[in-house]
């Protein structure tokens, strides 16, 4: 098969980021010693050069490349210039907390870049088989990162948890694409589509590929009941670790279900409907009331996921192009507030004590007031009141829900939203209304800062202009 | 009207000065409370100029300005004000001046902060009173919340924690339910426009699912009987500052959303339903003063009395439909508005002169016990003096502002029904009662001891603070005229819309013929 060469141009990104993983996995080992910063350098500029090629992609038609197993549509170049920017988001966070935990270690932004490379080829999936190596690419790499402290028992059982448990999800979905695959005699996401909406297409196969499907993705969205490993990853694994798995791969969870479920499974729409609300209610459920028993932010934070991925699953199953780009809009903005609340752990944490108990953010605002108000607005967008950006997420899958006509639906997400901001409001309590345990002002290297400040800038900006990013979302899938 | 944009200017250059206030944190406590008084002064006589140049001849939205703002969602920055919004923020600019002069001396840790605080969410309040589009009126609703929280929980009582997490849980939860009833609307109608929903038609059960969820939202704000406990706790354990905030502008936002939103966005479920609302304001009348009348906490007591006066404010507005049934004229309707919404403002400066008369004793005495206190006359004369006053005012005293709405309403539920005007008028009784008896314990007596023998008496200060209140309860109640006149057009306007049903025409033989042609 050759390629045409027109076509280097629309995998830009994909090769990019490739070759220079591979030529930072090179320079880290040969030189990591004599430059300590020198993988981390690079890797950033890695990120923000694809970024820059990938947000070029934006306006360019639909394409299927790579004999169809590849697309790159207005939606796939969007999903990856957010993906390359919150990544690079978590690596500036990263950086502060590897440098701290000991030396310096290259290769977490090697496993980093080589998972970003999975969300890509996620993003851009034309065929099952893409889907299902995009997937295993980003796994393998964040069980590493996971594992990343092998010292530490609890990382190790973290990391021991999430590759049994998303092994299996994995069989899951090979064994749903499987039916599929006999159901429908191709592997192509288009052929599919087509085939299952075609009439007197058999039916009972596909629906029961489907239920397999749905609770593969369900794993990797960890909601409820899928989401056991959730809590523990996060807790166990290094805050550095957490950050870069409670961000970007939401987004491409996000774009592998769009591209599964409502690309090539569109036909079943009514099928998957009913499942993924059953999914949504329960994570949404369970997510928000078991977050207030928590002591643990990073352990809360993580329920917090699950309840944000039962919103995120209420704006794909309404089936509208207005709840994908509903949808689109939640992932990404959740990705940019959620680093932003890891950051602020890395941010407390010093070397060898991580900060991760709700405990540690007791009278920030007396040690930090600029810290405190950042932190205040990431809890507020969490709990979607305005004016930060959480609230035009939920604001715009509400709507699209309410739209086809399931307020019943509407009512139990808001009601759990109430729940919900009991917790976060907590962490305001904590940080605002109790006395610090330790007076001693917070020492902050100078990047953490400007990235922390834009960070909570940025969340608070899109509030207040949520106009731009919204109008991107509901015109990439228009 | 003016030539600038004079809303977004009163709702942004205070949030702009609390913003600068927290970065200008090096100022040290005296330069933030001067920056504090200035924000706020200039803010206030800006909007004095809402009023000079306010046209009270008619209805519509006057200083209106209009950008798209989301275009995703087909809303815009929309903002403008008829008679009933516009008193409602001259009184919130009127109310922070006082209340930042309030916290002067009291408030000595992070008053940056502080000052900050009040100055966003005086531009918030406005916010919430001028906007006509509902994502923005949502937005300024909702962060409005989040100054408050903080007020309460940093700079509140012992029990502010628990106090400010219920407050902040209670009207979170009434809120959201308005959202999902705002985004049924805007599917419906297509846009986010205020007052495209109030022309648009829906029938009877969506009137009634929105006039619920409305309820909720507003109910908790005003507060209702029974969803009325947040109140005294917020106020317990508030700071001064907040407590004022909170009686005199926050409440009368939930009495803004009945008249903004569930009337004329639903006025046949308003009328189907109007027996709950009377229901429930006659209960929070005379229950409540019951309950106002053993509490042993001067703050307690002042909030309950909230929850009473507040009960007629909504009593006024809901009578409309009755009154409209049986007077065809519209006149007693009329008045039962415009009674219900004088005594919003009233109650406003009302409330807020004894939280802050009750904030002066508390910065001298540390306790807001009834029986901490006895014989303060001896020391404070000044002081008791404003106090009595203050406390006529709230038992309904003719020539003070309090008398003029409490008696309006009353008149127009004696034309509504006898019932409602005796259970109503309780409230002269009741509210003399529990106010006068606090006062008696308080003000009158021997000098009860120690603390109260030191006392001294209001400093300048004070004085201007509680002598300023007092020169407008005095000129609402001697000439409410102004008042009156301003809310004339916007009130009948709304009186003739609510008298016309949003029901679709019920379906004529034609019309029904070409449902079925294919």
């Amino acid at each position: 098969m050759t390629i045409p060469p027109a076509d280097f141009l629309l995998l830009s990104p994909e090769l990019f980021l490739l070759v220079m993983a591979c030529l930072v996995l090179v320079v880290e080992a040969f030189a990591g010693n004599a430059l300590p910063r020198i993988s981390y350098t690079l890797s950033q500029l890695t990120l923000l050069v694809a970024a820059l090629f990938s947000s070029r992609l934006i306006g360019h038609p639909p394409a299927v490349l790579l004999g169809g197993t590849f697309v790159l549509d207005p939606m796939a170049a969007l999903l990856k210039t957010c993906i390359f920017l919150v990544t690079a988001g978590a690596f500036a966070y990263a950086r502060s907390y590897l440098t701290a935990q000991g030396p310096l270690r290259g290769e977490f932004y090697v496993l980093g870049l080589f998972g970003v490379l999975g969300m890509l080829v996620m993003v851009s999936a034309h065929s099952l088989l893409t889907v299902y190596l995009g997937l295993e690419l980003l796994s393998l790499s964040l069980y590493a990162m996971v594992s990343f402290e092998r010292d530490s028992a609890a990382a190790s059982e973290a990391a021991m948890k999430y590759f049994v448990l998303g092994a299996l999800a994995s069989g899951m979905l090979l064994y749903g694409m499987s039916m599929i695959y006999g159901a429908t005699g191709s592997l192509d996401l288009a052929v599919i589509a087509d085939t299952v909406t075609a009439p007197g297409s058999e039916n009972l196969i596909l629906v029961f590929g489907l239920c397999f499907i749905v609770v593969g993705l369900a794993f990797k969205f960890g909601a409820v009941p899928f989401h056991m490993w959730i809590p523990d990853v996060y807790h166990g694994a290094p805050t550095a670790a957490t950050l870069f798995i409670g961000s970007a791969p939401k987004i491409a969870a996000f774009a592998m279900a769009m591209r599964l479920l409502a690309e090539a499974l569109g036909g079943l729409v009514t099928d998957w409907q009913g499942m993924l609300s059953i999914l949504a209610v329960l994570s949404l459920a369970i997510g928000n009331v078991i977050a207030i028993a928590q002591t643990n932010l990073k352990r809360m934070l993580a329920y917090s996921t699950i309840s944000h991925v039962g919103f995120l699953l209420l704006g794909i199953l309404s089936g509208t192009t207005a709840g994908y780009s509903a949808a689109m809009f939640y992932a990404i903005t959740y990705a940019l507030t959620a680093i932003g609340g890891f950051g602020l752990i890395i941010l407390l944490s010093r070397a060898g004590y991580e900060a991760d108990r709700l405990d540690d953010f007791r009278g920030l605002n007396q040690r930090s007031p600029w810290f405190a108000l950042v932190m205040l607005v990431l809890m507020f967008s969490l709990a979607g009141v305005p004016p930060t950006v959480g609230f035009y997420a939920k604001l715009s899958v509400l709507q699209a829900v309410i739209d086809v006509n399931m307020v019943w639906l509407a009512l139990v997400a808001v009601f759990f939203s109430i729940i919900g901001a009991f917790y976060y409001i907590r962490i305001i309590k904590l940080m605002y209304f109790d006395a610090p345990e330790s007076a001693e002002p917070l020492s902050v290297n100078a990047d953490l800062r400007v990235v922390l400040s834009l960070n909570g800038i940025l969340v608070l900006a899109l509030g207040i202009f949520p106009g731009g990013l919204l109008g991107l979302c509901s015109r990439v899938l228009g | 009207m003016t030539g600038y944009p004079l809303l977004s200017l009163l709702v942004w250059l205070p949030i702009a000065g609390g913003v600068a206030l927290l970065a200008m944190d090096a100022l040290g406590n005296r330069g933030c409370r001067r920056t504090a008084l200035l924000v706020s002064v200039v803010t206030f006589l800006l909007s004095l100029t809402l009023y000079t140049h306010f046209d009270v001849s008619t209805a519509a939205m006057q200083f209106q300005e209009n950008v798209p703002w989301i275009r995703a969602f087909d809303a815009n920055y929309h903002l403008g004000v008829d008679g009933i919004s516009m008193p409602l923020i001259l009184l919130t600019t009127f109310t922070t001046v006082l209340v930042v002069l309030a916290g002067w001396q009291v408030i000595q840790e992070r008053t940056a902060q502080y000052m900050a605080a009040f100055l966003v969410m005086e531009g918030l309040m406005i916010g919430v009173f001028s906007a006509l589009d509902a994502v923005l009126f949502y937005v300024f609703w909702e962060a409005m919340l989040i100054p408050m929280f903080l007020i309460i929980g940093v700079w509140g009582g012992p029990r502010r924690v628990y106090a400010t997490i219920k407050f902040f849980l209670y009207t979170f939860f009434g809120s959201v339910f308005m959202l999902v009833a705002l985004i049924y609307m805007y599917l419906k109608s297509g846009s986010f426009s205020i007052l495209d929903f109030q022309v648009l038609p829906l029938t009877m059960t969506e009137q009634i699912l929105i006039f619920l969820a409305f309820l909720v939202a507003f109910a908790v704000k005003v507060p209702m009987w029974p969803v009325h406990t947040w109140l005294p706790d917020a106020h317990v354990e508030a700071p001064t500052g907040g407590s004022v905030i909170l009686a005199a502008i926050m409440l009368k936002i939930g009495g803004y959303g009945f008249l903004r939103f569930s009337l004329p966005i639903t006025p046949d479920a308003s009328h189907q339903l109007d027996w709950l609302i009377i229901l429930m304001s006659l209960v929070a009348v005379v229950y409540i003063g019951f309950v106002a009348l053993v509490q042993q906490d001067m703050k307690k007591l002042i909030a309950y009395s909230s929850i009473a006066h507040m009960g007629f404010v909504t009593l006024g507005i809901f009578l409309v439909f009755s009154l409209l049934d049986q007077h065809a004229s519209g006149g007693s309707a009329a008045m039962g508005m415009q009674g219900g919404m004088v005594q919003m403002i009233s109650h406003g400066f009302i409330s807020g002169a004894l939280f802050l008369c009750v904030g002066v004793l508390y910065d001298r005495v540390h306790s807001r016990e009834i029986s901490a206190y006895g014989g303060v006359v001896n020391t404070m004369p000044v002081f008791a003096t404003f106090m009595v006053f203050f406390a006529l005012a709230n038992s309904g005293l003719p020539g003070t502002s309090g008398f003029v709405g409490e008696f309006m309403v009353i008149l127009a539920s004696f034309k509504a029904n006898l019932w409602f005007s005796v259970l109503a008028a309780t409230t002269l009784i009741l509210g003399a009662a529990y106010t006068l008896w606090m006062v008696k314990r308080v003000i009158f007596g021997a000098v009860a001891n120690d603390n109260v023998a030191a006392l001294q008496d209001v400093n300048g200060r004070e004085f201007v603070i509680l002598a300023s209140l007092a020169l407008v309860v005095l000129a609402f109640g001697l000439w409410p005229a102004p008042l009156v006149e301003v809310m004339q057009a916007s009130v009948n306007n709304l009186l003739a819309h609510v008298a016309i049903s949003k029901l679709p025409p019920p379906e004529t033989g034609i019309a029904l013929l070409n449902t079925l042609q294919p």
